[in-house]
């Protein structure tokens, strides 16, 4: 079958998908946007974690036909879509997922992603979460990170100053092997505390 | 990712300022954050293949039959092979002992093991066609412990060894046994005031690395392979593969894709041949890639373990003796098993000075699942073991449990049980003081104006509890891990270093084999040229083997040994540059000849602090590159009948305290606090040591109450392959951690520091389940905890 849907803000087709591919085969091995990881494929540890209309999901848990003419933001487009919502006063997301104020789903759509310097990273454009997450030490072998940058943006996005206890609830559907997850609260931290500052 | 068929994105980039000791961010951070980083498993080449491998559904059991033919005859599928398509003699592999069959010939020895692999155009078409394949089974009788492993009429899990552990065991299926004997335990016994024993039970913990097995395996040219993978030791990989395919080394080009953790799992191989027979056999590259139920059968787990052991001790606490059997389950095939043994009867006794030993440990082969390396390796199962003891002499003493251990706490100048002397810093009993000082987390914590938080409370989000039931307990523990391969290995590492002059501004080029799992190994690196060739820009390459081996990620040895081998290199190319430097400018200045010289600031000065020349100056026209070996000093084998020998190059130590609170009716237990103080010698990056201690912590933590591989004791098959089953700490499940980093340094090191990685996983366990005894009165001689054991109900 022939799937047609936005990812980070441009449209995209994949053919030839079979029934049984999920929206995370489609985005790796059809679109080459291998952001989003595979670790269990059965929504437990929330690597593949994207916006499907603006809320969180598990991609490996939708089939891919389910995203047919809808939005999907991955972590390779973050940094536009957190440069949008900037620009937007506070909300790049779909109506009704960031209250009433927030953005059209037509403003939404105006952003698209860039490529960025693939070499080495240098010179790349960062959401703010994801500039904390580098500059907290929330880093290590990376594989949850992408999950974890979308999931913590969208809490961010909803709720921009976050107890520690907000922040583990929001985050406890994505695992993480190597940091223990205090380096990741303080990341989130971090980005909250700058997000209140810049504001 | 690349679309014209070469993997890119390997190749980390740094600009940042910052040598040894302060906290430089990782140079493959922004591609890591950007979804850019490519990890073995977002390999890509046109045309390419994906693999897929057919397991044993049973644990031991004859092959009768295999009929590939169904299987073959699917669109889609270009090759199936089994063990007679294998193209050598050489159809088997492993770390040590070269027991495991690349795919199984006529029997197979643990559920999970490979049978045939598959090459499809689709994954899904692959996992189809291996569903086709007809085998059939007659199962053996299976042996899953001690006992049944050692009976006279034992099924031999591996006839005709011919290892060089096979002389001196007393069972065929016994893989290595140590002792360590030193003093005259039953002359101790006898002095004793108290003597407490125990039998401890350690479960199978497995290293639950996000990123599952995978790799690309791309035909070349030239008959040979280029495989990309996530591994923790390049070297030893190929050392293994090339004589399976037939090819001289030089024909497997090795690179380390991105590695998504590893935490011992990936030492040994996983799908490496199994995609270089693909890619050889169709011509085209082949991709494979686990899930997360296959990476569970994919690698070996940590050895569960049963431990015995009996202490004395005088009324004044001095402890007299030790007695101590420690048996390993190392499943079905050796993996690192040896060394494990070694490790769990050299560390034994933990970080006390107790003169009289007597210790034994064993590892089995069974039929249950391959075990092998583990962050903490053998020192973890023994570490559980002599602190529940610690606790309980303590307590039978009527002493403090913590001044208790610092009564006896060894020191630098203590003899090990192996008659080594500890010639480093030891500071146990410090450590200990260090944790207990840390302030408290305040009690009744999820009392808030609104209610309860449920969220602080054993259940959580469950909404089990408002705090009825709950009760408080704390508990120490504190660990001794060696650093490095041990026992007379050859633990060498390579390190290439270029550096020249780019767009007018000196660069240092950093070259090595190390795999990088996530521990920051390439930071570390990129510090070190900086500290020691005064440069801003330093470029780490990614790693292959087109250079030495790096050894392995493992053993906490990588920031002591490659980062040993970087700083000797450094060091060596400085001394060729300032030779450039006084053959260019030496007349213009006498200190050229006179004075102490250092590379600084893109500079070469004095030791005074004066300018001499500016590296560019120096370096035009001239590239200056060195790869040398470096080694750190030599260590020797344990006596096979006494143990002793000067068996480890490095000493590491951690303490806890875990502050936990449990609901006594349903048997849950919230961990509130675990804290940690750990000896690094020296920081060479302080983020990324704290982080090293959180991490390894949190899976201490896990191993305590959640995490265990169910082996059905009556098949050997594995009941819970999955993260629905096997539970690892979620952000919920993980306490605050604070760490207090100690540095004294140890002179033997390069900047005197200490591996850091796996101390912090040994007493972190330990901890949590003396603050869960602590808590309930109960006796808990087995981790993980589950909440049967808590209500009675088990």
């Amino acid at each position: 079958m022939r799937v047609t849907f936005r990812v980070n803000g441009r449209r995209q087709e994949a053919d030839d998908v079979w029934e049984g591919e999920s929206l995370l085969y489609v985005l790796r091995e059809r679109l080459g946007l291998p952001g989003s990881k595979n670790a269990c494929e059965q929504g437990e540890c929330g690597s593949c974690t994207v916006r499907l209309d603006g809320v969180p999901v598990c991609a490996c848990l939708v089939a891919a036909g389910q995203v047919e003419g809808r939005d999907v933001v991955t972590v390779e487009g973050l940094a536009d879509y957190a440069k949008e919502r900037a620009a937007g006063g506070g909300c790049a997301t779909h109506p009704g997922s960031c209250g009433t104020a927030g953005t059209s789903l037509d403003a939404a759509r105006r952003w698209e992603a860039r490529p960025t310097d693939s070499a080495t990273g240098e010179g790349a454009q960062l959401a703010p979460i994801q500039q904390a997450f580098i500059d907290a030490g929330a880093v290590q072998c990376g594989f949850c990170t992408p999950g974890l940058l979308v999931a913590a943006d969208e809490m961010l996005e909803r709720n921009p100053n976050p107890s520690d206890a907000d922040i583990r609830e929001a985050l406890s559907g994505n695992l993480c092997r190597c940091t223990g997850y205090e380096k990741i609260l303080d990341a989130v931290r971090l980005a909250a505390a700058r997000q209140s500052e810049g504001a | 990712m690349g679309t014209t068929g070469t993997p890119t994105n390997l190749t980390q980039g740094s600009r940042t300022s910052g040598g040894i000791g302060e906290s430089t961010l990782r140079p493959d951070g922004t591609l890591k954050v950007t979804g850019d980083f490519a990890y073995s498993s977002d390999m890509w080449h046109e045309d390419m293949l994906w693999g897929h491998i057919l397991r044993s559904p049973v644990a031991h059991a004859e092959i009768v039959s295999i009929d590939t033919s169904e299987a073959l005859a699917q669109p889609g599928v270009y090759a199936v092979m089994t063990y007679d398509d294998l193209p050598t003699d050489v159809r088997n592999y492993g770390l040590e002992i070269q027991d495991t069959p690349v795919l199984a010939n006529g029997r197979v020895r643990h559920h999970g093991e490979p049978v045939a692999i598959v090459a499809a155009d689709h994954p899904e078409t692959a996992r189809r066609a291996a569903a086709k394949i007809r085998v059939e089974y007659r199962e053996l009788p299976v042996v899953t412990d001690e006992a049944s492993a050692t009976a006279p009429d034992a099924p031999v899990l591996h006839p005709g060894r011919a290892d060089h552990h096979a002389p001196h065991v007393p069972h065929p299926n016994i893989v290595h046994r140590q002792p360590i004997l030193r003093g005259d335990v039953a002359e101790a016994r006898r002095r004793a005031d108290v003597i407490v024993e125990g039998e401890y039970v350690f479960g199978m913990q497995d290293q639950a690395f996000l990123g599952p097995e995978s790799g690309l395996a791309v035909p070349a040219e030239d008959g040979g392979v280029d495989l990309y993978i996530a591994t923790q030791w390049l070297h030893a990989d190929l050392r293994q593969i090339a004589p399976v395919l037939g090819l001289p080394e030089d024909k497997v080009r090795m690179t380390l894709a991105g590695v998504g953790g590893a935490f011992g799992g990936r030492e040994d191989l996983s799908m490496q041949i199994h995609a270089c027979l693909l890619a050889l056999r169709t011509g085209k590259p082949v991709k494979i890639v686990y899930n997360r139920f296959e990476s569970f059968f994919g690698h070996v787990h940590r050895h569960p373990a049963r431990l015995y052991y009996e202490h004395g001790a005088t009324r004044d606490g001095k402890l007299t003796h030790l007695k101590a059997r420690i048996v390993l389950d190392g499943g079905a095939y050796a993996s690192s098993s040896p060394a494990v043994v070694g490790n769990a009867a050299s560390l034994g006794a933990g970080p006390y000075v107790v003169d009289n030993v007597d210790i034994e440990a064993v590892a089995l082969y069974t039929n249950n699942p391959p075990c092998g390396a583990m962050r903490g390796f053998g020192a973890v199962q023994a570490c559980f073991a002599y602190e529940a003891q610690m606790d309980k002499l303590a307590a039978k003493l009527g002493m403090d449990p913590v001044e208790f251990r610092q009564l006896n706490a060894m020191e630098q100048g203590s003899l090990m049980p192996t008659g080594q002397v500890v010639d480093s810093p030891a500071p146990v009993a410090e450590l200990l003081r260090r944790v207990k000082a840390m302030p408290m987390p305040p009690e009744r914590q999820w009392v808030t104006t609104e209610g309860a938080d449920v969220r602080q409370l054993p259940g959580g989000l469950s909404n089990t509890t408002h705090g009825e039931g709950v009760v408080r307990g704390v508990g120490y523990a504190v660990g001794i891990k060696n650093v490095g391969f041990s026992e007379g290995f050859d633990d060498y590492s390579t390190a290439r270093v270029r550096m020249e002059v780019v767009g007018g501004e000196p660069v240092a080029t950093v070259h090595t084999a190390m795999a990088e799992v996530g521990q920051g190994g390439v930071t570390v690196h990129a510090q070190i040229a900086r500290t020691e060739l005064g440069v801003t820009q330093v470029t780490i390459q990614p790693a292959d083997t087109q250079v030495g081996s790096a050894g392995s990620t493992s053993a906490s040895r990588q920031t002591y040994v490659t980062g040993g081998a970087v700083k000797n290199a450094c060091e060596l190319v400085r001394e060729k540059v300032l030779e450039i430097g006084r053959r260019k400018f030496g007349s213009s200045h006498p200190a050229w000849a006179t004075a102490e010289l250092l590379l600084e600031g893109g500079k070469v000065v004095t030791d005074g602090g004066e300018a001499l020349a500016d590296l560019a100056d120096v370096l035009e026209g001239e590239a200056v590159e060195v790869e040398e070996v470096w080694r750190h000093r030599p260590t020797e084998p344990f006596d096979l009948r006494t143990g002793q020998g000067f068996g480890h190059v490095q000493y590491s130590f951690a303490a806890h305290r875990a502050v936990v609170e449990v609901d006594t009716e349903l048997g849950l237990v919230k961990v509130i606090e675990l804290a940690c103080a750990q000896d690094v010698g020296k920081a060479l990056n302080p983020l990324s040591v704290v982080g090293q201690i959180q991490g390894g912590t949190t899976q201490g933590l896990g191993m305590a109450v959640m995490e265990e591989i169910v082996v059905d004791p009556k098949t050997a098959k594995v009941r819970n392959p999955s993260f629905t089953d096997y539970l690892i700490p979620t952000i919920l499940d993980t306490p605050t951690i604070p760490v207090d980093v100690l540095e004294l340094a140890d002179e033997h090191a390069p900047y005197g520091l200490r591996g850091v990685g796996e101390a912090p996983t040994l007493s972190s366990t330990p901890a949590v389940l003396a603050a869960i005894r602590a808590a309930t009165g109960l006796a808990l001689d087995r981790t993980p905890v589950r909440p049967e054991h808590l209500t009675g109900t088990a």
